[in-house]
């Protein structure tokens, strides 16, 4: 891979960063907020539902994520497996492209339904 | 080429004692385990796509100890690795004033705090 | 105060061999403000003189005499024994050569990869004036000067480089000694080779490698902290990138 795109795949890490210290603080406290007096499924989906601010909220939280995690994940599979090469980024697309099927879909089950 | 054909001695752990080796071990290892639970946690929200039974069913699940706990242990990891990240972006864009180990101190704060108060609403 | 009898002798471990060794024991007899480097030279000069090591300057200067003592990378010369062993515990000094760099033989290393990788870095001036010009000024107190003024002081002993488990993980990495040297041409207002240097410190081998260990800046005996320069080429070397200009 060419440095000037290495580069950029750092900066892309550092600026979903940015994002995801924000997205990460306001889930912790939706979390330390409605694991009070437990969790049902009817409570949750009640409070989710047509939630459209929290939809859009929880949309680019997921794809920061998925721009996060796979450089991440990237760099731990080069320096702990000595794994590099095309097989790694085939193999880091299809994670990618696991987490954005994955977590939209969960976006959409929770919020819209 | 390996360190072993090149004929090198590699560190130990004595060369690794100092406080922002400690944090960077925390933001890796919280990292491995965030990008494991992710796509399980994606998962299990999804099954509310078939409404409010099949998501209670996989919550039910979670009502178990080990589960708990484990719950438990991975939002303390998102706190480290969110707060150990700010430190992070704090040292690579911002004024420089050294490795802010200031912040790791408060990254362990947070974590714990979190921990805490996670725990007490869980078993309240 | 030298009560050469008072004192236990230090026992010392060095690592004695080149592509197969083992630590070997001697003992030393231990001396007030006696630097790790004099318990070496005492070795060669009564013990043993087939052990292999380098130094020169003896004050902290010239930084050819790093080791790994007790585990960590440290200047020799200016390391106390007393500062690494406690004597009232008899604790053992243990000497090897430097991590992260081909041992030749006992205490010595090859340091001719971490030297290409300065020259990789671009870690050469690259002047435009000729001896007919006029100097330039560049003003002492002016941000880029004092950027360098925290970057120049490195005295190439390879103390960082040998502590860097990025390094050990990415032997292609170009490592903190490297990096600095680049960031102080970086601020160098009267260089012209700007865009080459970033080019040649970007991406996965270049500084966009460093996870921000710290143990460089902790370690430098001299005080630098290569993990600044290296995070102000990280930014340069990115926004440059997205501008197009590195391709």
């Amino acid at each position: 891979m060419k440095a000037s795109t290495q580069a950029k795949l750092w900066y892309a890490q550092r600026i979903s960063a940015m994002l995801l210290a924000l997205c990460v603080l306001v889930h912790l406290v939706t979390i330390l907020y409605a694991m009070r007096g437990g969790l049902s499924a009817a409570e949750i989906l009640a409070r989710t539902r047509g939630n459209f601010s929290f939809a859009i909220f929880y949309f680019v939280f997921v794809l920061s994520v998925v721009v996060h995690a796979p450089i991440g994940l990237a760099r731990i599979a080069e320096e702990w497996m000595q794994w590099r090469g095309r097989s790694l980024h085939i193999a880091l697309l299809l994670v990618t492209l696991l987490l954005t099927v994955l977590g939209l879909r969960a976006v959409w089950g929770v919020y819209v339904g | 080429m390996s360190a072993e054909t090149l004929n090198m001695r590699r560190n130990d752990w004595r060369a690794r004692g100092n406080a922002g080796y400690w944090a960077f071990v925390v933001h890796r290892i919280s990292g491995i385990a965030l990008a494991l639970f992710l796509p399980l946690h994606f998962w299990a929200l999804s099954t509310s796509l078939q409404g409010a039974a099949a998501l209670d069913g996989f919550l039910l699940w979670t009502d178990a100890p080990l589960f708990k706990f484990a719950e438990w242990g991975l939002v303390i990891l998102l706190t480290a690795h969110m707060a150990g990240g700010i430190r992070l972006l704090v040292i690579e864009f911002g004024q420089w004033h050294g490795t802010r180990k200031l912040w790791i101190a408060v990254a362990l704060a947070a974590s714990v705090a979190v921990g805490v108060l996670l725990g007490a609403i869980m078993l309240s | 105060m030298v009560g050469l009898s008072l004192m236990r002798p230090l026992k010392v471990k060095i690592w004695r061999g080149g592509q197969q060794g083992a630590f070997v024991a001697y003992e030393v007899p231990r001396l007030a403000s006696q630097s790790v480097l004099d318990v070496v030279t005492y070795v060669q000069r009564s013990l043993d003189p087939s052990l292999s090591y380098r130094f020169s300057c003896r004050v902290g200067m010239c930084g050819s005499c790093a080791m790994s003592v007790n585990g960590v990378a440290r200047w020799t010369c200016r390391t106390h024994v007393a500062k690494v062993t406690d004597e009232a515990r008899d604790d053992v000094l243990e000497l090897a050569p430097l991590s992260n760099l081909p041992i030749i033989k006992d205490l010595t290393t090859d340091m001719s990869e971490f030297f290409d990788k300065w020259a990789k870095a671009k870690g050469q001036f690259t002047g435009t004036l000729t001896r007919d010009d006029e100097f330039s000024n560049v003003k002492p107190d002016s941000p880029e000067r004092k950027k360098v003024d925290a970057a120049i002081e490195c005295i190439g002993c390879g103390v960082c480089y040998a502590s860097c488990d990025t390094v050990s993980w990415r032997p292609d990495y170009l490592g903190p000694a490297a990096l600095n040297r680049a960031w102080s041409l970086v601020n160098d207002v009267r260089d012209a080779a700007q865009n080459d240097r970033l080019k040649s410190v970007a991406g996965d081998s270049g500084c966009h490698a460093c996870h921000t260990h710290t143990t460089c800046s902790e370690r430098c005996p001299k005080g630098i902290e290569p993990t600044a320069g290296i995070s102000g080429l990280k930014r340069l070397a990115a926004r440059a990138a997205i501008r197009g200009e590195l391709d």
